[in-house]
């Protein structure tokens, strides 16, 4: 059936890689009516997952983290059961556990399987290949076997192929401890991405990673010997390992289809037409395994492309595949090491001429391809550094904008994204042009998080980021970091003015620097800045007019003008009398209490006039300010580690205390909320905090940029193994860079998503120092530390402060009559319904 | 033209420097609650403290500013601004919160009510 009739369609999708989630992906993202109940077929035990950041998980990524998406319910998903047989004539596929799926429309995504080079002894333990999260962890456990065994020197790995795989298996073997050699046949490194003169670079450059590189050799056997492996080289050089991986290149998994004699492309992979589809119509390919017009894609950005066709044509539609725009760009990061490729990298267009930049003092290397007119660009290779690439590889096919030399040439012309035309893809990886992303900014999407929901672009690899700025910024809707009508400056750029020029009021700011008398949008914000570089209490003065209800107050506001009262319970952490005082303090005031999420407890319904009571009596019981009310540090949460449970590694509750009094107080952009878990296991939901730190056994693992609420974000691992007191150092700068430049309201996981190189830049900033002002922002916190109070303390013993503390200003005690409560499982709560919130369009 | 002479009751509510510049209090008068405010010019304003949006009486909490030269408050539930000059929300038009005539005698502050 072509789905477009009223009953519904088997799909049945084999393959649950990348490009097989995609394709189900968007047919449930496109298939409204359900009109296709969508069965995979999966080989690997565990959900799909992220291949391409494979490596990552041998440095601590876990195989949870590099999932993707969830399918949703419509989806049947069977792990660990792949197809074995299918049945044309009867529209059947059997598994390996002997269950029979019947299909309408039968998808093969197979994808790949690693190429073994026929050497003797390729089999024996201690040879593995590089493809699944479980090859990993047989390659971590046979490294750590090694490492373990008794006897002198150095362990070591040989890795067989130097391409992108290879040196990816052989960063990741140097990781797990061993000395890797890799072994390329051809005369370079990456030999399909780069061409001589880059190589000649990559692999110096590599070398001076300790990584050991033999090119132009193959291995032609492998044997046992005292309990290692010995590779021998065509050369006759023997080499000692403990670990060999194959990474020599990926043949297409087309076994099944070439069992039932459907047509296979010369070099294998199933033979499809431009619309996917093999000779039987009603069977499709995509990624790996397929032979579009008889040539096989080994990048996920092509395999992409297919599922998108396919499920487009599964849904009626009439997409089709062109080759020859596929992009085979690659862009990465190889041992510290920028490699880019695009276009006709290797100049095989008839004609093409080669302009090259060599610089191998600077260590980069980079050459531009051009047509015999030296017109138009055809592609380019660039080594050791890699910035152009965003703006160059959108240029393919298009003519030069200015002098080749000139483009790549140190200090040369910067090719601005004006140069492109409306065609030029600015994504590849999700095949996105300029002119989609100029449709998406006219139609209200004003920064790069928009741009990313509303397009994809930039989603993928995140390399054209940079290029959604410029075009953001060409748009004229680069003032989206201008705070208000009051002021033409960012947060950020407020914040330097503040701290540079010694203003300390905000009267002076705006009279200086702005115009007329401030809004709720850039009063609380200058507050903030007031706050973070320590002029005094939140209520001293002229900063008590600027802020926020909830910060004026001390308290949070709630729909019935009544607020709530949070005490600091650090870390979760409370004794007997604590829960004493506060349920007494509770009960005498007549308030709700409720447990928060953060480990602390909330009392609601206090009246204005009740809060210095109320802070009077929690004071007195040690109690400090819990900086609920505030854009501030709110709690640090924590699961018991090794004080009670069996499975802790490290003591997550002392931490959690030492860090939430280091850091309480602290004013930000936004709340910052963390969490330490004690072991893996992570019951404190590290992972969902602004920074969480998770123990391992030899440390702390630190995670930052996570949060819940409207946009739930995973935190990142911006660093592993770190001992306490480099974890507070780490900590110490992350928090203060984020203070110091982050826009306002913007909390941490878009803000370093908006940072220009991401997490990566913020790892060079805040771990490598390598703007030189970690010692600025370390002393940035000390100041903080060292001059921290308790704001209600503050408040109690200030005549002048106490005395905003008051219902009516003609009537102090009298309490406002528009607040009543009812009673509502044994406690009181609001009497007045709640109001409908049908708000008008309300400037955020 | 007809002349309407508006006949209004001057009380008293507290000395003038008990208003800090661009920061409200809430009046209780005759069981009226009424949000006073001093702008940063001196000036002083009077408008009904009850948020049409929410039904809290808070709007004596929130932060004072300008809307193009306009003075304004922000109520502190849902953030719409209010005039201080008319009691118009200039984020929605359909709403409005009743402003007071008000005067300072001798260094107090009187609010006038109809």
């Amino acid at each position: 059936m072509s789905g477009t009739g009223s009953s519904r369609g088997e799909l049945v999708v084999i393959g649950n890689g990348m490009v097989g989630h995609r394709l189900v992906q968007a047919v449930r993202d496109r298939d409204a009516e359900g009109r296709w109940r969508i069965t995979v077929l999966g080989e690997e035990p565990r959900p799909a997952y992220d291949r391409v950041a494979l490596s990552s998980y041998v440095d601590g990524v876990s195989a949870a983290d590099l999932t993707l998406p969830d399918l949703d319910p419509m989806v049947e998903l069977h792990l660990g059961d792949p197809a074995v047989a299918l049945d044309l004539d009867a529209h059947r596929v059997r598994t390996a556990s002997g269950r029979e799926v019947g299909y309408d429309e039968l998808v093969l995504a197979t994808g790949s399987v690693p190429f073994v080079p026929p050497v003797p002894g390729r089999d024996l333990p201690g040879c593995f290949v590089y493809r699944t999260i479980d090859d990993l962890d047989a390659i971590t456990a046979a490294a750590e076997r090694a490492m373990a065994a008794p006897g002198p020197g150095r362990r070591s790995a040989v890795v067989v192929g130097g391409g992108l795989l290879g040196l990816e298996a052989a960063r990741a073997l140097r990781s797990l401890g061993l000395s890797p050699q890799v072994v390329e046949i051809a005369p370079r490194l990456m030999p399909v991405q780069v061409d001589e003169g880059g190589g000649a670079l990559l692999r110096r450059l590599v070398e001076s990673e300790d990584l050991a590189v033999r090119c132009g050799v193959s291995v032609t056997g492998i044997a046992q010997d005292r309990g290692r492996l010995v590779a021998t080289l065509s050369d006759g050089v023997e080499l000692d390992a403990d670990v060999v991986v194959f990474s020599a290149g990926i043949r297409p998994a087309d076994a099944l289809a070439r069992a039932v004699g459907l047509p296979m492309g010369e070099r294998g992979g199933v033979l499809v037409d431009n619309r996917c589809r093999t000779s039987d119509e009603h069977i499709w390919a995509i990624g790996e395994v397929a032979a579009l017009e008889g040539r096989t894609y080994g990048l996920v950005a092509p395999g992409y492309a297919m599922a998108e066709v396919v499920a487009d044509r599964i849904l009626g539609g009439a997409a089709t595949m062109t080759p020859a725009e596929l992009d085979m760009s690659t862009q990465l990061k190889m041992l510290g090491v920028d490699v880019a490729s695009f276009g006709d990298a290797q100049a095989a267009t008839p004609g093409a001429l080669e302009v090259v930049v060599n610089d191998p003092v600077a260590g980069t290397y980079a050459k531009l391809v051009v047509s015999d007119d030296a017109r138009t660009l055809l592609g380019g290779v660039l080594v050791g550094d890699a910035a152009r690439y965003a703006t160059l590889r959108p240029l393919v096919g298009l003519s030069l904008p200015a002098d080749p030399v000139a483009m790549i040439a140190p200090g040369g012309v910067e090719v601005g994204a004006d140069a492109l035309p409306d065609s030029a893809q600015i994504c590849s990886c999700n095949a996105v042009t300029k002119g989609a992303i100029g449709g998406a900014i006219a139609a209200g999407a004003h920064d790069v998080p928009a741009l990313k929901a509303c397009t994809r672009a930039g989603t993928s690899c995140g390399s054209c980021v940079p290029v959604l700025k410029k075009l953001l910024a060409q748009a004229g809707v680069e003032q989206s970091t201008v705070l208000c009508e009051h002021f033409v400056h960012s947060r950020a750029e407020l914040f330097e003015i503040v701290a540079g020029s010694g203003i300390a009021t905000f009267s002076e700011l705006v009279a200086r620097h702005g115009t007329g008398r401030g809004c709720d949008i850039c009063k609380p914000a200058v507050a903030s800045i007031l706050a973070s570089l320590g002029f005094g209490h939140v209520l001293a003065g002229e900063q008590a007019t600027l802020q926020d209800t909830n910060d004026h107050f001390l308290a949070n506001l709630q729909r019935n003008g009544t607020y709530s009262v949070i005490p600091r319970i650090p870390g979760g952490e409370i004794t007997p009398e604590g829960l004493i005082t506060i349920g007494e303090v509770a009960r005498e005031f007549g308030l709700y209490t409720k447990i928060t999420g953060g480990q602390r407890i909330d009392m609601f319904g206090a009246r204005v006039e009740q809060l210095p009571a109320i802070w009077r009596r929690l004071v007195d019981a040690g109690f400090e300010s819990g900086h609920a009310y505030g854009k501030a540090l709110r709690t640090v949460k924590s699961c018991v580690g090794t004080t009670w449970c069996r499975y802790g590694q490290q003591d997550s509750v002392g931490l959690a205390v030492a860090l939430e009094l280091r850091y309480r107080g602290l004013r930000a952009p936004h709340k910052i909320k963390s969490g330490i878990s004690g072991c893996a296991r992570e019951c404190a939901e590290a992972r969902s905090k602004d920074f969480g730190v998770i123990a391992t056994e030899n440390g702390w693992n630190l995670y930052v940029g996570g949060n819940g609420g409207f946009t739930p974000r995973h935190a990142e691992l911006l660093a592993s193994d770190l001992d306490t007191d480099t974890l507070i150092r780490v900590i110490d700068r992350f928090l203060m860079f984020y203070v110091r430049t982050a826009d306002r309201l913007q909390r941490t996981a878009p803000w370093i998503e908006a940072l220009e190189g991401g997490l990566d830049h913020l790892r060079a900033v805040i771990v490598d120092d390598s703007l030189g002002i970690c010692a600025d922002l370390e002393a940035a916190m000390d100041a903080h530390v060292g001059s921290y109070a308790d704001e209600w303390r503050g408040v109690l013993e200030d005549e002048e402060k106490l005395g905003r503390f008051v219902s009516f200003v003609n009537a102090p005690e009298t309490p406002d009559p528009t607040i009543t409560f009812v009673t509502e499982r044994g406690q009181p709560v609001p009497a007045r319904e709640p109001v409908a919130i049908g708000l008008p369009a309300v400037r955020s | 033209m007809t002349a309407t002479v508006q006949r209004v009751r001057w009380e008293t509510v507290c000395p003038l420097d008990r208003l800090q510049p661009e920061r409200g209090v809430a009046a209780l008068l005759d069981g009226v609650q009424v949000a006073l405010f001093r702008t940063h010019d001196g000036a002083v304003h009077a408008i009904g403290n009850v948020d049409p949006f929410s039904g809290a009486a808070v709007l004596s909490r929130g932060i004072v500013g300008d809307r193009g030269g306009v003075p304004t408050v922000a109520s502190p539930i849902y953030k719409q601004a209010f005039s201080l000059l008319t009691g118009c929300c200039l984020d929605d038009p359909a709403k409005a919160v009743p402003v007071y005539p008000v005067r300072v005698t001798d260094g107090r502050l009187q609010v006038g009510l109809p």
